[in-house]
């Protein structure tokens, strides 16, 4: 790891101030900063730890919704009353992330910068990654690319300088997706809200840009609009393991019901691309339907309608199809009840 | 290696260089560059063995830092990067901690930070200073590691249901499960709460139990005992 001073920061401004610095990041859980520091991967000259600062509530919208702050712990989100019985998804795609020594120290702000797992960006022995090295090309989209996207990828040849096939590992970010949060942050000059379609990037042309936060800016708190699907919500993960595993593809599905029809949906699927995946078309077809199978699947095919396979994940496309079926079918069953089945 | 020859013009840029990071109070940080010819000295320096590439690259940022664990406060000085474990187990001489894999994958580092469950393996120790922290080495109420007389229930446990083989995952195993117990006792969810519909105080069945200790890794494979281990402390507390 490489030298690095280190500041505690104990107020926002101080924070910011210090966070512009060239080579700084701030340090909220570390779970995944330290790690890519042991790694090599992430080499700042000066951290900035944010863990004092009081961005740690969870407060309830007169108007409905929620505002949840950057440093509130993922076991914490999790359990909170407001989220486990009116945003359920959210709580249910937390408590399928990680472990629990792990969700005790991520944070809502730190998740949302959670970096990709692809294995050829965490090893520095390989030294073709567009991620980490701009420019360099990509070892994975030939490579042992069985975690890797199907959806948004940017397949332009791996010794191409914009080719990435990563994907984002987070579950949080993918019910927040389904939920249509929005992200508050704040820079030395000026505060703004940016909607969740918009904070994580597609790979592109600057697959090393994984978000659209400027360097300058901190995140302080997370929206959630009014809850629809407190009644109505599945979190579906699948993983080589039961727990403790990374998806190979997840599925964040929120139904609002009138009757048998439906109302409204929320969607969204993880691990397939570089940002959680949400067609507002797959949403939309689904949308004064019968809760069934026919809606689901054509759901399921808008949502994977240009999915691209390679050599070791082109099973994933058939798998989130399936995927996005089964979780919506449980989530029209009901939040608890559809489990139980 | 070789010394690179052009050095005047570097010299003046690293100059300015090293005036900017003297203003932002980073005075040992060396450039890229610098390191390069740095390490080449060092190296040809050295015909054989390994020079110290990490002290060569980038000189330690030492500092004060107070540490306390298990009720006693130690001053300690520091490298920032050392992680909590690494100062407990090589300034602190608590060794129950472990390190298996170091990238908080394993679960042998855990310990309680204000009572949480945490991978001391991924938290910097200058993270942790004003906490309090407890480790394997604070649960039993008599410190002697000779006298089992008054052990914490879940070692006693861990002990009576043989949660172990090799016994080196068992401090983060007991930590954990310590944890997990009063996770439970305050009616924290797991995914399997939500998967078995039971979203109010759940039962702490095996399935239960199992998916709470997922973070703890036996490469010895005592699970079913460190299961029962659990379900014992857990039953008596309920």
């Amino acid at each position: 790891m490489k030298s690095f001073s280190y500041q505690r920061a104990t107020a926002p401004e101080g924070a910011i101030h210090a966070g512009a610095a060239r080579g700084a990041k701030f340090l909220a859980g570390g779970t995944n900063l330290v790690d890519l520091m042991k790694y090599g991967v992430e080499s700042p000259t000066t951290l900035v730890d944010i863990n004092h600062l009081e961005l740690k509530q969870i407060v309830a919208d007169p108007e409905g919704g929620v505002r949840i702050g950057a440093l509130v712990r993922n076991s914490d989100l999790a359990n909170h009353p407001l989220i486990k019985t009116q945003y359920p998804l959210l709580s249910q795609a937390l408590l399928s992330g990680a472990s629990p020594q792990l969700r005790n120290m991520a944070t809502t702000g730190g998740n949302l910068m959670q970096r990709t797992r692809c294995y050829y960006f965490t090893d520095i022995t390989f030294p073709a990654c567009n991620k980490r090295e701009p420019g360099s090309g990509c070892a994975a989209i030939k490579g042992y690319n069985r975690i890797h996207a199907i959806l948004g990828q940017t397949d332009k040849g791996a010794t191409n300088g914009e080719t990435c096939i990563a994907t984002n590992p987070s579950d949080m970010n993918v019910a927040m997706a389904a939920l249509g949060a929005r992200i508050e942050v704040e820079g030395p000059k000026s505060k703004r809200t940016i909607p969740f379609a918009e904070f994580h990037r597609l790979p592109g042309p600057t697959p090393w840009l994984d978000t659209t936060l400027r360097p300058d800016e901190l995140i302080v708190a997370v929206t959630l609009p009014p809850a629809r699907f407190a009644r109505n919500a599945y979190y579906l993960k699948i993983r080589d393991r039961n727990s403790y595993a990374f998806a190979l593809i997840s599925v964040a599905a929120g139904l609002e019901l009138d009757g048998g029809l439906i109302k409204s949906a929320g969607l969204a699927l993880g691990g397939v691309a570089l940002k959680p995946w949400r067609d507002t078309g797959a949403e939309k077809t689904l949308i004064g339907q019968p809760a069934g199978p026919e809606a689901f699947q054509r759901a399921a095919g808008i949502l994977l309608q240009d999915a691209k396979g390679y050599e070791h994940n082109a099973f994933k496309i058939e798998m989130a199809k399936q995927g996005v079926v089964r979780a919506l079918t449980l989530a029209s069953q009901g939040t608890t009840e559809g489990m139980q089945a | 290696m070789s010394v690179p020859l052009d050095t005047e013009p570097e010299d003046e840029e690293f100059e300015q260089e090293k005036r900017q990071l003297e203003k932002n109070g980073l005075h040992f940080e060396l450039s890229r560059r610098r390191f390069m010819q740095t390490a080449g000295v060092i190296s040809a320096g050295i015909a054989v063995g390994l020079p110290n590439v990490a002290a060569a690259e980038a000189p330690s940022n030492t500092q004060a830092i107070t540490l306390k664990v298990n009720g006693q406060s130690k001053a300690l000085s520091l490298d920032t990067r050392t992680s909590l474990l690494d100062a407990l187990r090589e300034s602190m001489e608590l060794t129950g901690s472990k390190k298996g894999c170091d990238h908080g994958q394993c679960g042998a580092c855990t310990v309680l930070i204000d009572g949480r469950r945490v991978n001391s393996c991924l938290t910097l120790a200058f993270a942790a200073e004003g906490s309090e922290i407890t480790t394997i080495e604070g649960l039993a109420k008599n410190s002697d590691p000779k006298d089992a007389s008054e052990l914490h229930p879940m070692q006693a446990a861990f002990l009576e249901h043989d949660g172990y083989q090799c016994g080196y995952c068992t401090p983060g195993q007991i930590c954990s499960a310590v944890a997990a117990v009063e996770e439970h006792s305050r009616g924290a969810l797991s995914i399997v709460s939500f998967h078995t519909g039971k979203t109010e105080h759940p039962e702490i069945t095996d399935d239960e139990i199992k998916e709470r200790m997922s973070g703890n890794i036996c490469r010895c494979g005592a699970y079913p005992n460190i299961v029962a281990a659990v379900r014992a402390v857990a039953g008596a507390s309920a």
